[in-house]
Parts: structure tokens; C-alpha cells; sequence
């Protein structure tokens, strides 16, 4: 049975309440960059990069990618792979939509129908074609 | 050269060739835990991707601060972080023998992802009953009731998952040679967890 753990035996454990501080200082800065007035571009950046490094911080050492074999990283990433290509694939229609750049008249919250639409609670949007 | 030499040119011994080496070593339902996760990941970039195009240029999309709490999500967030630092704890445990440790640890792994719960219900109740909200609203409520549903439904997964696994361990009488089943029960964990600080940035803050 020995063999069995040998797995964790082997590394070094992550100095996990480490990582966990590091993760509550970032999630910190993401609530203060939240609350500053940065310009837009700047703010999402900044939003972005922390998320990504908070879950890069979480895959390597809470679930260990930074120790295990290397080959698991074909697996961890190819689904950022795909993600990205799913993004890239739907922006050219989107961006090419009427609704997307045109407020709508009641500005009601992302409703993308005509004036003639009652409130949304009890009208609620019809899908779009 | 002949087959035996070739196997020694390249480090490995003759049974070894036959096989391809496992990526996980010792603990093959890890491999399978990270295949399922890989598919789920895929599953929740489709929708975080689809979320982005559709709000990406749209004029009509809200303000998220004017509809959804941060500082409820804030909290929900610092629990999910907490979480898996005593997921993490309760496998340091079990992987030195000490199950006792592992049992309280994985025991307040489950209260945390109640209390994550907890939190959501309370913010779904607020914005369903409170403001009216719903998937039918508007692109925005679609969005946010979608990916915060779907994450939801993965914590009651987890909770049911490790909820099962303490009570097993417990039944069972669990020792250092089940480590394996709870690294595993934590890739999960921990995996939601990674997805709620992806939906976290790009549903409420940004």
C-alpha cells in the first residue's frame, strides 16, 4: 500500500496556507481595483490578469499541476484552447447584430425587443431570431 | 539494434515499452477525474465565451453593481477559497496517516460549500422575488442565472460527493491507502472553485 502514496510521498506539499494568503491578497486587490475609477480598458486588464493569476495559483498548487507529470498539462489546457476558439468563432456574428449597438428605447437591462414590450417582469422578452 | 537494446537506449525497460507510463502514476481514477474535468471545462468556457460575446459592444448590457451585490459575492468568494485550503488540509491528513484530521478538515469542506450554498440562495431569493429578476429578463439575467445556476449546481454536487466520502470514511474506517480517493474528491473541489473566480471577474466585477 505504500507504493500506493508514493505519489504524494514523493513532493514536497505546497505550503498551502501560503497559497491561501496569497489568494485572499488577491482577491483584495481585485475588490480595490474594482472600487477605483481606472479608465475601462485598464480596470478589465487588471480584473482579468488577477482572476487568472488566482486560478493559476489554484491549479498548480491546489490541484498539484506544478508536481505532476507534464503530459497533464495537454489535458489541463486544451480546454482554454477551445474556449478561446469558441469566443473567436461567435464574435464576428455577434459584433454584425443591430441590437448589440443600439439602446434600446426603454433601456430596459440587455432587452433587445421593440418599444412596444411591457416591463420585463411580466413581459418577458421574446427569444431572438 | 535489436528490440532490447533499443529499449535500453531509451531508459526504459522491455515491459515498459509496451506500455505507454501513466500520466498519474499509483492513482489511474485521477487521470479519469482530470478527463471529466476537462470536459466540464469545456462546458463552463462555452458559456463564460458566449457570456463575453454577447456583452462584448452591447449598449444595452447593465451596469452589474446595479443589480448584484459584490459584497455578498465577495464573502461567497473568501468561503470557496477557504474551502479548498481545508480540502487540501483534510488530503495532508489522510496522506500522513492522520484520519482524524482529515475527517474534521473534509467535515468543514462541507460546511463551507453549505455556507457557499446558503449565500446564493439568499442572492437568487433577492433578485428573483426582490427585483423581479428573471431568465427570461433580458440577456444579462439569462447570462448570470445560467452560469451562476450551473456552478451552483456543481457545489451541490460537491457537497453530496464529499459529504458521501466522509460519511464512507467513517463507515469504512478509511487509511493512508485511501489518500487517493480524496485527491481526487479535491481535484473536483478545487476546480469549482477555479470556475467561481473566473465567474466572480467576469460576471460581477467586470
Amino acid at each position: 500500500m505504500a507504493t500506493e502514496v508514493s505519489g504524494h510521498e514523493a513532493h514536497a506539499e505546497p505550503n498551502y496556507i501560503a497559497i491561501f494568503i496569497y489568494l485572499a491578497i488577491l482577491t483584495g486587490v481585485e475588490l480595490l481595483v474594482y472600487a477605483m475609477n481606472f479608465p475601462t480598458v485598464l480596470k478589465i486588464g487588471l480584473l482579468v490578469a488577477l482572476a487568472i493569476a488566482k486560478a493559476t495559483l489554484v491549479a498548480m498548487y491546489f490541484m498539484h499541476l506544478a508536481i505532476e507529470r507534464k503530459g497533464l498539462w495537454v489535458i489541463a489546457a486544451t480546454p482554454m484552447v477551445l474556449v478561446a476558439f469558441c469566443y473567436l468563432m461567435l464574435r464576428p456574428d455577434l459584433s454584425s447584430r443591430a441590437w448589440t449597438h443600439q439602446r434600446h428605447p426603454e433601456e430596459q437591462v440587455g432587452v433587445h425587443e421593440s418599444a412596444e414590450s411591457a416591463p420585463p417582469v411580466s413581459q418577458p422578452a421574446a427569444p431572438q431570431s | 539494434m535489436s528490440e532490447a537494446a533499443a529499449a535500453e537506449v531509451h531508459g526504459h525497460g522491455a515491459v515498459a515499452d509496451q506500455y505507454e507510463p501513466s500520466l498519474t502514476p499509483g492513482n489511474s481514477g485521477k487521470l479519469g477525474m482530470w478527463t471529466f474535468l476537462a470536459g466540464d471545462a469545456m462546458t463552463f468556457g462555452a458559456g463564460i465565451a458566449a457570456y463575453g460575446a454577447l456583452r462584448y459592444q452591447n449598449v444595452n448590457w447593465p451596469d452589474p453593481a446595479d443589480w448584484l451585490g459584490i459584497s455578498l459575492t465577495a464573502v461567497m468568494t473568501f468561503i470557496l477559497i477557504c474551502s479548498s485550503v481545508t480540502m487540501v488540509e483534510a488530503l495532508s491528513g489522510i496522506t500522513h496517516g492522520n484520519i482524524a484530521k482529515m475527517q474534521r478538515f473534509l467535515g468543514l469542506t462541507v460546511l463551507g460549500g453549505i455556507a457557499f450554498l446558503g449565500c446564493q440562495a439568499y442572492e437568487w431569493h433577492h433578485l428573483i422575488w426582490g427585483e423581479h429578476l428573471s431568465i427570461k429578463t433580458s440577456l444579462f439575467s439569462a447570462t448570470f442565472f445560467i452560469l451562476t445556476g450551473f456552478h451552483g449546481l456543481h457545489v451541490t454536487g460537491g457537497v453530496i460527493y464529499l459529504g458521501t466520502l466522509l460519511m464512507h470514511s467513517f463507515q469504512r474506517a478509511y487509511t493512508v491507502a485511501d489518500a487517493k480517493l480524496i485527491e481526487i474528491a479535491g481535484l473536483y473541489w478545487h476546480f469549482v472553485d477555479l470556475v467561481w473566480i473566473l465567474i466572480f471577474t467576469f460576471v460581477y466585477l467586470i
